[in-house]
C-alpha cells in the first residue's frame, strides 16, 4: 500500500467517524441529561457525563406522569395503522406490479399527487369531517388518517418489493389449478416477508412521530399521544429538563428498535427500484 | 380442477366473457381499498378545504360558514406577516434542502467504499432518520438552550457568541435553529437513496476507466455524476415540495416566533388553523401554497425537459 493510499483511507475513516459522531451526539446527549440528577444539572451543565448519574427522572415520568397512558395509545395508534396499511398496501402494491390495465397510471398518479400537496391543507377540513362521526378526540379517529397518509408511500414501496419477485412463481402455481388469490397469498406474500416487515417499519415510525394531525384532533388527555403529551408536557413544566428528557428517551425506544430491525432492507430495497427505473 | 381444466375448451364464449371481465375487474379489486382510503380521507377533504377559501369558517362562531368569495385573498394580499413567511420559507426550504443534499452524497460516497464495521457505521449514520421529528425538534432545542445544552457554550468558546444565549430567542439568527435539527435529522435520506443509486452502478465501468488511465476525479466526474444525476434531480425536487410543507420542527422549537422571524406559510397555515380556529383564512393560505409549490414543480419540469431535449 502506497503512503498516498494509507493516507486516504486514514481521511476516510476520520470521515466517516466524524460523521459517526454527529450523527449520535444529539442523542448522547438526550440520554445524558435524562440521567442528570436535577441537584447536578446546573453546576454541571456541559459536562460530558454527569459525576452521579441516576434513574430518578425515569422512575417520576412512568409512575407520576401520564407518560404511560400517551405510550399506550400511541403503541395502539402506531401498530394498528401499520397492520392495515401493510395489508391495503400490499394488495395495491401486487396490482401495480403485476397488471396492466386501463386507469394504472390514474392511480399512480392519483398516489404521487397525494404525496405533493401539503398535508396541512388538510387539518381544518378533516376536523370539520370527523367532528360529526364522534371521529375526533379517538384513536380510531387518528388510526384512519394515518392510514390514508401512508397508503400511498406504502404502496409504492410494497410494489417495489414485488417487482424483485420473479412472475413464473405464482404462473405455475395458477397452470396448476390455483387462483390467482390463492397463488399471491400462499407463494407470493411469504417470499415479500422482508418487504412487509420494511413497510410495517416505516408506517410504524411515521406514526408514531405524527404531531400536527394529533394535536388537531385530539384534545382529550385520555386519547393524546406521546408527541403531543410531551409538547404539552413542554410548555406546562418547561423548567423540568430531566424529566422531559426522559419521556423522551422512551418515544426513542420503539422507533430506534423498528429502525434497526428494517434498516439492512432500506438500501437494499431501494436499490431494486433503481435497478428497475 | 383438473376436471375444470378439461371442460374449459367446450363451454365457449359465455365463461370467456365472464373470464373477460373478471380479468378486467381483477387489478380493481386488488387496488379498490387504497383508492376508496385515499378519495374519502384525502381527496374530499382536499376539496372541502379549496372551497373552506372562499368561506368565512371559523370554529368558534355559529353564524360563520358564508361565502365570501375573494375576501380571504384580499386580507392575504395586505396580510405583512404572510409576506413575511414566504421569505422565510424560501431560505428553510433551500438551506435545509442544500445543505442535507451537500452532506447525504458525502456521506453516501463515504459508505460505498467497503471497510471492516461498514454495516455499523451505515446503521449509526442513518439513525437520526428514526428519531420521530418532534423529538429531533426538541433536542435540538434542549441543545440550543444554554442551561442544559452545549452549543451555546461552544459558540462562545469559538468567539462567535459574546455569551452563552440561545440563538432560538434571537430574531437574526432564530431560522438556523430549526434549520441544524433539519439537516441532521434529513441527511440520512439523501444519504441512502444516494447509496442505492451508486451501488446500481455497474462497477466493471469504473475498472474500465482505471485501466484508461483516468484518475479518480475524472472517474466521479464522468461516472458516477451522470448516473446519480436522475436520482438527485427527483429526489432533490421531491424534497423541497416536502421541506417546503413541512412545520412540525418551527412548531415545536419556535412556533414561529420571535417575532414572526421563523413562521413560514405551512406554520402560519397552523397557527391559523390551530390557534385562531380560523379555518377559512387558514385554507386561503393553504390553497395559495399549493399553487405555489405546483407551479415550482411544473418548472422543474419543463426545465428538465428543455435540457434533456437540448442533448
Amino acid at each position: 500500500m502506497t503512503r498516498k493510499r494509507l493516507l486516504l483511507t486514514v481521511l476516510h475513516r476520520l470521515a466517516v467517524l466524524a460523521y459517526v459522531a454527529f450523527a449520535l451526539f444529539p442523542l448522547f446527549w438526550l440520554l445524558k441529561v435524562s440521567v442528570t440528577p436535577t441537584s447536578l444539572l446546573y453546576t454541571e451543565g456541559i459536562r460530558m457525563w454527569p459525576s452521579r448519574a441516576s434513574i430518578e427522572h425515569y422512575v417520576f415520568v412512568l409512575t407520576h406522569s401520564s407518560f404511560p397512558t400517551f405510550f399506550l395509545n400511541s403503541t395502539i395508534v402506531s401498530a394498528s395503522t401499520a397492520v392495515i396499511v401493510t395489508l391495503v398496501a400490499s394488495l395495491a402494491g401486487y396490482a401495480m406490479s403485476r397488471f396492466i390495465f386501463r386507469g394504472k397510471y390514474w392511480i399512480i398518479g392519483l398516489l404521487l399527487l397525494t404525496q405533493m400537496f401539503p398535508l396541512v391543507m388538510l387539518i381544518a377540513p378533516m376536523f370539520k369531517m370527523l367532528s360529526p362521526l364522534g371521529l375526533t378526540n379517538s384513536l380510531s379517529g387518528l388510526i384512519v388518517v394515518y392510514v390514508a397518509f401512508n397508503v400511498p408511500f406504502a404502496t409504492f414501496l410494497m410494489q417495489s418489493f414485488f417487482d424483485g419477485i420473479p412472475k413464473d412463481l405464482e404462473e405455475a402455481a395458477m397452470i396448476d389449478g390455483a387462483t390467482r388469490f390463492t397463488a399471491f397469498r400462499q407463494i407470493i406474500l411469504p417470499l415479500t416477508l422482508p418487504g412487509i416487515a420494511a413497510t410495517l417499519g416505516f408506517v410504524f415510525t411515521a406514526a408514531w412521530s405524527e404531531l400536527l394531525f394529533a394535536l388537531m384532533l385530539i384534545s382529550d388527555n385520555r386519547a393524546t399521544t406521546f408527541p403531543v403529551g410531551l409538547l404539552s408536557f413542554v410548555s406546562k413544566f418547561s423548567v423540568d429538563f430531566g424529566q422531559m428528557m426522559a419521556a423522551g428517551v422512551l418515544a426513542l425506544i420503539p422507533a430506534c428498535l423498528f429502525f434497526l430491525l428494517i434498516q439492512r432492507y432500506l438500501v437494499q430495497g431501494l436499490t431494486a427500484g433503481a435497478v428497475k427505473g | 380442477m383438473t376436471l375444470y381444466n378439461s371442460v374449459a375448451p367446450p363451454a365457449g364464449d359465455r365463461r370467456t366473457a365472464m373470464q373477460k371481465i373478471a380479468a378486467a375487474l381483477e387489478p380493481w379489486l386488488y387496488s379498490a381499498p387504497v383508492l376508496i382510503l385515499i378519495v374519502a380521507i384525502m381527496l374530499v377533504p382536499l376539496a372541502l378545504g379549496v372551497s373552506y377559501a372562499f368561506r368565512d369558517i371559523r370554529l368558534l362562531n355559529p353564524f360563520s360558514g358564508g361565502f365570501v368569495g375573494l375576501a380571504h385573498f384580499r386580507e392575504l394580499a395586505a396580510d405583512s406577516a404572510f409576506r413575511g413567511a414566504l421569505v422565510n420559507t424560501l431560505w428553510w426550504t433551500f438551506s435545509s434542502v442544500i445543505l442535507q443534499f451537500l452532506f447525504g452524497l458525502i456521506l453516501a460516497l463515504l459508505l460505498n467504499r467497503p471497510f471492516r464495521g461498514r454495516a455499523l457505521a451505515q446503521a449509526l449514520c442513518f439513525l437520526p432518520w428514526a428519531v420521530p421529528s418532534f423529538l429531533s425538534g426538541l433536542d435540538w432545542a434542549w441543545m440550543f438552550n444554554p442551561v442544559v445544552g452545549p452549543i451555546p457554550h461552544w459558540l462562545t468558546a469559538l468567539g462567535l457568541m459574546a455569551e452563552p444565549s440561545n440563538i432560538l430567542a434571537d430574531p437574526d439568527v432564530a431560522m438556523w435553529g430549526p434549520i441544524a435539527a433539519n439537516v441532521w435529522w434529513g441527511i440520512p435520506f439523501f444519504a441512502i437513496t444516494m447509496l442505492a443509486a451508486l451501488q446500481a452502478i455497474p462497477k466493471d465501468l469504473y475498472e474500465a476507466a482505471e485501466i484508461d488511465g483516468a484518475g479518480p476525479v475524472e472517474r466521479f466526474r464522468s461516472i458516477t455524476v451522470p448516473f446519480l444525476a436522475p436520482t438527485m434531480a427527483i429526489s432533490i425536487l421531491l424534497r423541497t415540495v416536502w421541506i417546503a410543507n413541512f412545520a412540525d420542527l418551527i412548531i415545536v422549537m419556535t412556533n414561529g416566533g420571535p417575532a414572526d422571524r421563523t413562521q413560514i406559510v405551512a406554520s402560519y397555515i397552523f397557527t391559523q388553523a390551530f390557534r385562531r380556529l380560523d379555518f377559512g383564512y387558514a385554507s386561503a393560505i393553504a390553497l395559495v401554497l399549493l399553487v405555489l409549490l405546483l407551479a415550482y414543480s411544473m418548472l422543474i419540469v419543463a426545465l428538465r425537459q428543455t435540457m434533456m431535449s437540448r442533448q
